[in-house]
C-alpha cells in the first residue's frame, strides 16, 4: 500500500496532539479503574491501558464524518473521536448526565454526533454492522468510511468471516482493525487459533493483503490507518489490519490477569514497549522540550479531575428514562 | 381490483415502496435474478437493478448486520431471511443488536428496517424449514412483528413496515404463497397494530394469524352449520398488539379461542389469554382455550405434519366440545 499525499505524521504539532490523545486515554482509563475500586462504577468494565496507540492513531486518520464501531472495550475509541470525558465517566457511573443517560453503560458507548456508531458487547457482531454503514455510504456516494475495532478473540467467531467476505465482494469502504493483545479473554489466543497471526493470516482468504503493524507505535498505526482509510474512501475496498499490542491489566474488572507470566507483563509495561512512554521518548528525541510534555500531562490531569467531579455531580437517571426510546416515537408501548 | 397470489403480492408490495423511496434497498440470498427461492421477488431485480436489489452470500449475520448498519445511517433496507428457521443463526443481530440499540443509546439511533422471512409449516419440509417463530420475535423488546394472511395485507403491511421507523419482522406464511385474493388497484398502505375482524358471530371469538386464518374461517363455517356462530379476528400484528379489538370482540361473545401455528409453550396466544384473563375476566362465559401445534419439533411426513398443525377439523371439534361442555 502506498500513501497518496505527504503525511502529517512528521509534523511536531501533529505528534503533540497524538501524544495528548494517548495521555488522555491512559489517564481516563486509570481514573476509571480507581472509580471502580471506589465503587462509583458498577457492573463490569474493560480498560484499554496499554493499547492507547491504536485508538488514538486510527482516530487521527479519520474524517469527522467517518464512523467508528467499537467493542465493549471501547472507552478509548469513543474518547479518541472527540467525545468529552464527563459524559463517558458519567455513563460508567450510571448517571443521567451520561453519554446515553446511563441506559447503555460501559460496554455500549455511542455518540452518533461524533461518528461513534456504537460499542458492541457481543463478539464480532459489529463487523457486519460496520459493513452495513459502509454499504450505505457506498450507495449514497458520501465518501464516508466505517472503521471497526475488535480483539484477537473475534477472528474465531463466524461473524468475522461473514463480514470479511461480505466487505470484499461488495468492495465496501470499511477498515477492520484487529487489536491483537495476545489474549482472547483469559486464554492465550495462540492456544486456540489455527494461525500465528490471528487476523493477518486470514486476510488472504478474503482476497486482502495481510497487514501487520506495531500497535504500540501511534505513528505507525496512524500511517497504516491513513492508507487503508484513503484506499476505502477512493473505492479501493476494505482492509484488514492486525495491530499487535498488550493490555496492561486483566480482561475486565473482575480479572487480575494472573494467567500471564510476570516477565511478559513486565516487558510490555516497560518504557520500551509501553505506547505512551515510547511516544514521550520519541518526542524528546525530536527535540521537544520536556516542559511542553509536562504541560500536556498536567492539562490532561486537570481535565480528568474536572470530568470526574462533573460526572459524580450528576443525578441518578429518573423513572422518565425507563420507558423511553424503545421505539422511534420515544415510547415503549407494545399494545393499545 | 385484481386477483393476485400471496407470493405475487410480496413483489408488488416491495416494488410499491421502492418506487416511492430511493432509500429503500432490498437484499438477501437468491433474491435478485433468481427472484427468490419462493419466487416472491420476481421482477424486482429487473425493475430496480443490481444496486438496489442485491444478492448476498449465505451469510445471515452479514445480511442483517448490513441492514442494521444501513438503517442506522439513513437507509430503509428490506432484508430477506429465506426460511424463518435461519433466524437461529443470526439471532444475535436481531435480538441483541437491532432490537436493543435504540434504547441503549438513549434514542440516538433509529432502525427503520424490515426483515421478511418465510415462516411456518404445511410444506412437508421437516423441523428445520417449517417452524413458526413469531413468538421468538414477539418476546424481544424493540421488535415489531407482523404476519399477513392475505395478498392485500401483504402489500398493505409491507408498506406500513417499510415506512415505520422501527425494525419490523415481517413473517410470511410459506404455505399461503400460492393462495389468491382480491387486491385493490393503486397504492395500499396499512397500519401496524391493527387487527381485522373477518367474520362476525355471536357465540365465540377466534383470534388467529397467518396460515391459521383460512383454517379458522373454514372451521367457523362448519361450526355455523352446527349452530355455533363465531367471530374471527385476524390479529395480523403481534407487536404492536391490537388488544382493544381482541378484548372488545371477546367480551361481545363471552368466549375466546386462539388458533396458533407456533408450538404450545409461550406461543403468542398465551399472552393474549393472559391479557383477556386479566382485563375481560368478568365478561367470559368459559375458559380461554388455545388451539396450537403441540410442543414438538415439526415432523416431515405429510401424515404427521397434518396431525401437528391445527387443522380445520381440530379447530371446529375443539371449539364445539368447549362450547358444549
Amino acid at each position: 500500500m502506498t500513501t497518496t499525499e505527504a503525511s502529517p505524521v512528521h509534523d511536531v504539532d501533529f505528534k503533540l496532539e497524538l501524544y495528548r490523545s494517548q495521555v488522555a486515554l491512559r489517564r481516563f482509563e486509570s481514573r476509571a479503574y480507581d472509580l471502580f475500586l471506589e465503587n462509583y462504577v458498577k457492573g463490569t468494565s474493560h480498560l484499554s491501558i496499554g493499547q492507547e496507540a491504536i485508538a488514538a492513531g486510527v482516530a487521527a486518520a479519520m474524517r469527522p464524518d467517518d464512523w467508528t464501531f467499537a467493542t465493549y472495550r471501547g472507552h478509548a475509541h469513543t474518547l479518541a473521536r472527540g467525545v468529552a470525558m464527563t459524559p463517558v465517566f458519567a455513563e460508567l457511573m450510571g448517571r443521567a448526565n451520561g453519554l446515553m443517560a446511563g441506559k447503555g453503560g460501559s460496554m455500549h458507548l455511542t455518540s452518533v454526533e461524533h461518528g461513534v456508531m456504537g460499542s458492541y458487547a457481543i463478539i464480532g457482531a459489529h463487523l457486519p454492522i460496520a459493513c452495513g454503514a459502509a454499504w450505505s455510504a457506498q450507495y449514497r456516494g458520501t465518501d464516508q468510511v466505517a472503521v471497526a475495532f475488535f480483539g484477537d478473540g473475534t477472528v474465531n467467531i463466524g461473524a468475522f468471516h461473514e463480514a470479511l467476505n461480505f466487505a470484499a465482494i461488495w468492495k465496501l469502504p470499511v477498515v477492520f482493525i484487529c487489536e491483537n493483545n495476545l489474549y482472547m479473554e483469559y486464554t492465550r489466543t495462540s492456544e486456540v487459533t489455527a494461525v500465528a497471526h490471528p487476523a493477518a493470516d486470514r486476510a488472504v482468504a478474503y482476497g486482502l493483503e495481510p497487514i501487520l503493524v506495531d500497535g504500540n507505535d501511534a505513528d505507525a498505526v496512524y500511517e497504516i490507518a491513513r492508507t487503508a482509510i484513503e484506499r476505502a474512501r477512493a473505492g479501493g475496498g476494505p482492509s484488514l489490519i492486525e495491530a499487535e499490542t498488550y493490555r496492561h491489566g486483566g480482561h475486565s474488572r473482575a480479572d487480575p490477569g494472573k494467567y500471564r507470566p510476570d516477565e511478559e507483563v513486565a516487558l510490555w509495561k516497560s518504557a520500551e514497549r509501553d505506547p505512551v512512554s515510547r511516544y514521550r521518548t520519541r518526542l524528546l528525541e525530536l527535540g521537544v522540550e520536556e516542559a511542553t510534555l509536562v504541560r500536556i500531562e498536567a492539562d490532561v490531569d486537570a481535565e480528568v479531575d474536572a470530568a470526574t467531579e462533573a460526572a459524580k455531580a450528576g443525578a441518578a437517571p429518573g423513572e422518565d428514562l425507563l420507558m423511553k426510546d424503545v421505539w422511534a416515537n420515544g415510547g415503549a408501548e407494545w399494545r393499545n | 381490483m385484481a386477483e393476485l397470489t400471496y407470493r405475487e403480492a410480496i413483489a408488488r408490495g416491495i416494488a410499491q415502496e421502492m418506487r416511492r423511496d430511493e432509500s429503500v434497498l432490498f437484499l438477501g440470498e437468491d433474491v435478485g435474478a433468481a427472484g427468490g427461492v419462493f419466487k416472491g421477488t420476481v421482477g424486482l431485480f429487473e425493475e430496480f437493478g443490481p444496486v438496489r436489489v442485491r444478492d448476498t452470500p449465505i451469510s445471515e449475520q452479514a445480511i442483517l448486520g448490513a441492514a442494521m448498519g444501513a438503517a442506522m445511517t439513513g437507509l430503509r433496507p428490506i432484508a430477506e431471511i429465506m426460511f424463518a428457521d435461519f433466524f437461529a443463526v443470526c439471532w444475535d443481530i436481531v435480538a441483541n443488536e437491532i432490537a436493543k440499540s435504540r434504547y441503549m443509546t438513549n434514542g440516538q439511533m433509529s432502525f427503520p428496517l424490515v426483515i421478511r422471512s418465510g415462516n411456518g409449516g404445511g410444506l412437508r419440509f421437516g423441523a428445520q424449514h417449517s417452524q413458526s417463530v413469531e413468538n421468538w420475535a414477539m418476546m424481544i423488546p424493540g421488535l415489531k412483528v407482523v404476519v399477513p394472511s392475505s395478498p392485500r395485507d401483504v402489500i398493505g403491511l409491507m408498506a406500513a413496515a417499510v415506512r415505520d421507523d422501527d425494525p419490523v419482522v415481517f413473517l410470511e406464511s410459506k404455505a399461503l404463497y400460492p393462495t389468491k385474493g382480491e387486491v385493490p388497484d393503486g397504492e395500499i398502505v396499512d397500519a401496524l397494530g391493527t387487527a381485522a375482524v373477518l367474520r362476525h358471530g355471536s357465540d365465540a371469538t377466534i383470534a388467529t394469524l397467518g396460515l391459521m386464518v383460512p383454517r379458522a374461517l373454514a372451521a367457523a363455517e362448519e361450526l355455523a352449520a352446527g349452530g355455533i356462530d363465531c367471530t374471527v379476528i385476524d390479529v395480523r400484528s403481534l407487536i404492536p398488539l391490537d388488544t382493544q379489538t381482541i378484548l372488545r370482540e371477546t367480551s361481545a361473545t363471552g368466549r375466546l379461542f386462539t388458533v396458533e401455528e407456533n408450538p404450545r409453550v409461550l406461543g403468542w396466544g398465551a399472552e393474549v389469554a393472559s391479557i383477556v384473563a386479566e382485563e375481560a375476566f368478568f365478561d367470559l362465559d368459559g375458559p380461554v382455550v388455545r388451539i396450537t401445534t403441540p410442543h414438538i419439533p415439526l415432523p416431515a411426513a405429510d401424515a404427521l405434519e397434518d396431525m401437528a398443525l391445527p387443522s380445520v377439523e381440530r379447530i371446529a371439534t375443539t371449539i364445539h366440545k368447549a362450547m358444549n361442555s
